[in-house]
């Protein structure tokens, strides 16, 4: 059985030091052993921006695609061979910006696959500009005298969009962090986790210590009940988004795959391409 | 007795006439009959002015006709829109309701014939199409009894009542025909098919046919005219074969969904048309850049933006060739008739598949919706190759540090062995950011330099069956007629009316666009006098990309034609006389 090392490469991440990043990337490591996945049953599908490297930085099969689109190749990957795990990895702005008609519709389809977002609130491989989960008055080089769009709250939005499993975490629990990926793997459905992952060189508002004060841990809300999705809704809006921990999980909505009308339960990347001459013939005849 | 003619029913969008011309051409296809249809239509569902015409001959047609034998309206507006195309000497049958009148300078026969209120009678005015079939059938002496089973096959849901009902009104149509008439008219009478067994079909469905032969196994895709009916024929289809279509948010999930699903070994395609492919543009280069096999059908339609979304037109070259940014191998092909296209769609998944690059299937409105009588597909000439991939094979350890396959080994004909994901040692990664062997991201200027290099040379060893159709019977010709998708029936009418008049005319219609196919059309060109390429564009891109690729700039004359229609016969005849 594999272990966290064996889904580990030589590769040096391009990351800064500090970046919360690099621990969203061992949990996603340990996750991955724990939940006893072999390096060449999982495939990470990222984004672009510098946490969308990820998949390069796991060794298993990876798929570093275009900016906002890892959702789609991500799906498309499950759809063709359900055998695979597949983790779909990116930033804020990769998932909330670019690529948020795919994650609205991703959630809503439901394809079991897990969506790691390392949320930093802002761009950092373009060198510091306002992303769609910064804050009101948040001043970057694209908004110098502070942003003045509202941020996405995305974990609300999520709920409404018809997600299955809704999660966030801090990138500095490593502990909570692993298991939650653990369980969004382990979901039978879509499953996304918003990482608070700080971005040591351009936000300089939300850090460590700044997440460390605000976060408030679902563990301690007395009778927090994650299948409620009421509650995971109003305890949101309560906190300002600000809460950490699985918010809500539906564990008897099939996902798409179980409802897809005709859809095979063999993967149908292993099933042969060749169709029989008399089926050929029987489809030919519907035409005449 | 007459060899073909021509038959068109309009009226208000949304009132049957497509259906009525649908069972009109079935029941003749199953004479044995060539159909050939085109259908004008405008992007609303109700309202609006629409026809249905549909050549009818015994033997092989791919054209529409220059003008009318019949015209079946259901309002004055169908009349006062297409009077003027009827032959010297046509037939216009209009419902009597609504008083129909030609005008008096045209030598054409009217009847009025009460189609709705016969309809009524038999208790549904819905049925008044069926009445206008019937007098159709007594102009061209066509039994009444050639309709029953077209008839029982679409309505015999709704119960025997409703198929005697119709039958009913398809006999009282021909009857009341004939009591206006005093019988059959001169001149109308086909003589018999051949009795054959054709099929009856758009390109599109050819296409999707072809893809679900060719091994796909799932669609992603967003609807759009007129592309849908692929994704329509996929969806009712894959499923018989574990298979599935998802229809995504956009045209940019559509193509990278489907290229996640190539990547995963699933043959997988996506259809669309101008502005979604428009879309696809960046998706395209990824797939290019991380040689995943992809397969897209472009069909075009007019352009540019929304453009004309209903209507003809070949304008997509240049983007299907060019589009996206950098530079990558691609395929673009354009079949040019509807057995083509099938034999095409699975062709492009072998290509695809064999160099790991993007395929463009283009194919225009008029192929891809023009409705027509097709010989039966050879299923022998169906073969899956999937080039450098066997995903049942065990792998060997690697000698890479991290256990990394060499995904992007450096070949001599560029093409590197695939592996899928799932595969024991086949671990890889895969990125749009230049990579070394093994998909990891390099800079490094020599590695940038052979990685291009690699991918750039897959396509010089691209084995292609027939890039050009080629109907060269002169050594030396007056004319060399060039073009591609649906022009080939038009031109090919259009080549025995120009060799009367004394000219030697030849023909190539050119089936893969790219890479072109330099070599092949080099000759027919320097033996001819004049090239000239007919194309539904304004700005002549076939012709420009021969100028690229051939020279003779100075004998290269273009025939374009781009208002939302087809070609005509006569149009191509008149304009080659003008420009030898």
């Amino acid at each position: 059985m594999a272990t966290f090392k064996d889904f580990r490469n030589s590769i040096k991440p391009n990351w800064c030091p500090g970046c919360g990043d690099f621990s969203v990337q061992a949990a996603i490591q340990r996750a991955a052993a724990n939940v006893g996945l072999e390096p060449d049953n999982l495939a990470v599908v990222s984004g672009i921006g510098c946490s969308g490297r990820i998949s390069g930085y796991i060794k298993s099969y990876g798929f570093h695609g275009i900016h906002g689109r890892s959702l789609p190749i991500a799906q498309g990957v499950k759809m063709a061979n359900r055998d695979l795990t597949v983790i779909a990895s990116g930033g804020d702005g990769d998932g909330f910006a670019i690529g948020m008609g795919h994650t609205v519709h991703a959630i809503r389809r439901n394809i079991d696959i897990t969506y790691i977002v390392m949320d930093n609130q802002i761009y950092g491989l373009t060198k510091g500009q306002t992303s769609p989960r910064s804050d009101v008055g948040f001043k970057t080089k694209s908004t110098p005298e502070g942003s003045v769009e509202s941020a996405i709250g995305i974990m609300e939005l999520a709920l409404t969009a018809g997600a299955t499993f809704v999660a966030q975490s801090f990138s500095t629990d490593l502990k909570e962090l692993t298991s939650i990926i653990e369980e969004g793997i382990n979901h039978k459905g879509f499953s996304l986790i918003n990482v608070f992952s700080p971005c040591v060189t351009y936000n300089k508002v939300n850090t460590y210590d700044w997440f460390k004060e605000h976060l408030i841990s679902l563990g301690t809300i007395e009778n927090y009940d994650s299948s409620n999705r009421m509650m995971a809704m109003q305890t949101l809006m309560e906190n300002k988004g600000l809460v950490k921990g699985i918010i809500y999980q539906d564990k008897v909505k099939p996902s798409y795959q179980d409802l897809a009308h005709g859809y095979s339960k063999e993967a149908l990347a292993k099933m042969d391409l060749n169709l029989p001459e008399e089926k050929f013939n029987e489809l030919m005849t519907e035409f005449m | 007795m007459i060899d073909q003619l021509s038959w068109k029913v309009g009226g208000q969008q949304g009132e049957g006439i497509d259906s009525t011309g649908e069972i009109f051409a079935m029941a003749l296809n199953r004479l044995g009959y060539y159909l050939y249809s085109y259908r004008h239509f405008s992007s609303r569902i109700k309202g609006g002015h629409t026809n249905n015409k549909i050549r009818v001959s015994t033997s092989e047609t791919r054209s529409i006709s220059d003008d009318l034998d019949i015209l079946i309206a259901f309002d004055q507006e169908t009349i006062d829109v297409n009077v003027h195309e009827l032959r010297d000497g046509g037939v216009v049958i209009g419902d009597s309701k609504f008083n129909p009148t030609v005008p008096e300078d045209l030598n054409v026969r009217l009847y009025a014939v009460p189609f709705t209120e016969i309809a009524s009678e038999l208790g549904t005015s819905l049925m008044k199409n069926m009445v206008a079939i019937g007098a159709t059938s007594a102009v061209l002496g066509l039994p009444v009894e050639s309709y029953l089973e077209v008839v029982e096959e679409i309505f015999s849901r709704k119960g025997a009542k409703v198929v005697e009902k119709n039958m009913e009104a398809i006999q009282r149509g021909a009857d009341h025909f004939n009591g206006l008439s005093g019988g059959q008219i001169d001149g109308f009478q086909l003589n018999k098919a051949d009795g054959m067994k054709r099929m009856f079909m758009i390109g599109n469905d050819a296409i999707a046919l072809g893809f679900v032969a060719g091994g796909v196994r799932f669609m992603a895709a967003y609807p759009i005219t007129p592309a849908s009916e692929i994704m329509e024929y996929l969806i009712k289809k894959l499923p018989e074969f574990g298979g599935t279509v998802i229809q995504t948010e956009d045209e940019i999930a559509a193509c990278t969904m489907a290229i996640g699903a190539n990547y995963a070994g699933v043959r997988t395609i996506t259809s669309s048309a101008g502005p979604g492919l428009s879309l696809m543009m960046e998706a395209l280069g990824l797939s290019g850049m991380t040689e995943v096999p992809l397969v897209v059908v472009d069909t075009q339609r007019g352009g540019p933006s929304t453009g004309l979304p209903t209507k003809q037109e070949q304008s997509d070259l240049m983007a299907m060739i060019y589009g996206t940014h950098g530079e990558i191998p691609k395929v673009v092909m354009a079949p040019s008739t509807v057995e083509e296209a099938f034999y095409d769609a699975v062709e492009a998944l072998n290509i695809a598949e064999e160099y790991q690059c993007p395929v463009i299937l283009l194919t225009d409105l008029q192929l891809s919706l023009g409705k027509q009588s097709v010989e039966p597909l050879d299923f022998s000439r169906v073969e899956i190759r999937r080039g450098k991939l066997d995903p049942s094979k065990e792998l060997p350890d690697t000698d890479d540090k991290d256990g990394y396959f060499k995904r992007y080994e450096v070949t001599e004909d560029g093409i590197s062995q695939r592996v899928i994901p799932g595969m024991k040692n086949g671990i890889h990664h895969v990125t749009g950011v230049e990579h070394d062997e093994t998909g990891k991201p390099s800079e490094v200027a020599g590695n940038r330099q052979k990685q291009m290099d690699k991918r750039l040379r897959k396509l010089n060893g691209l084995r292609f069956n027939v890039p050009v159709v080629k109907q060269a019977p002169h050594e030396e010709a007056d004319i060399l007629l060039v073009g591609f998708n649906s022009t080939r029936g038009v031109i090919e009418e259009a080549i025995p009316r120009l060799e009367k008049e004394g000219l030697n005319v030849n023909h190539a219609h050119i089936r893969l666009i790219h890479p072109f196919p330099t070599d092949e059309i080099r000759p027919l060109i320097e033996n001819a006098k004049t090239v000239i390429v007919v194309e539904n564009n304004a700005t002549g891109q076939l012709a420009n990309i021969i100028k690229m690729n051939v020279g003779q700039h100075e004998k290269i004359k273009n025939l374009l034609k781009y208002d939302g229609n087809p070609f005509l016969p006569s149009e191509v005849v008149m304009k080659c006389k003008e420009l030898v």
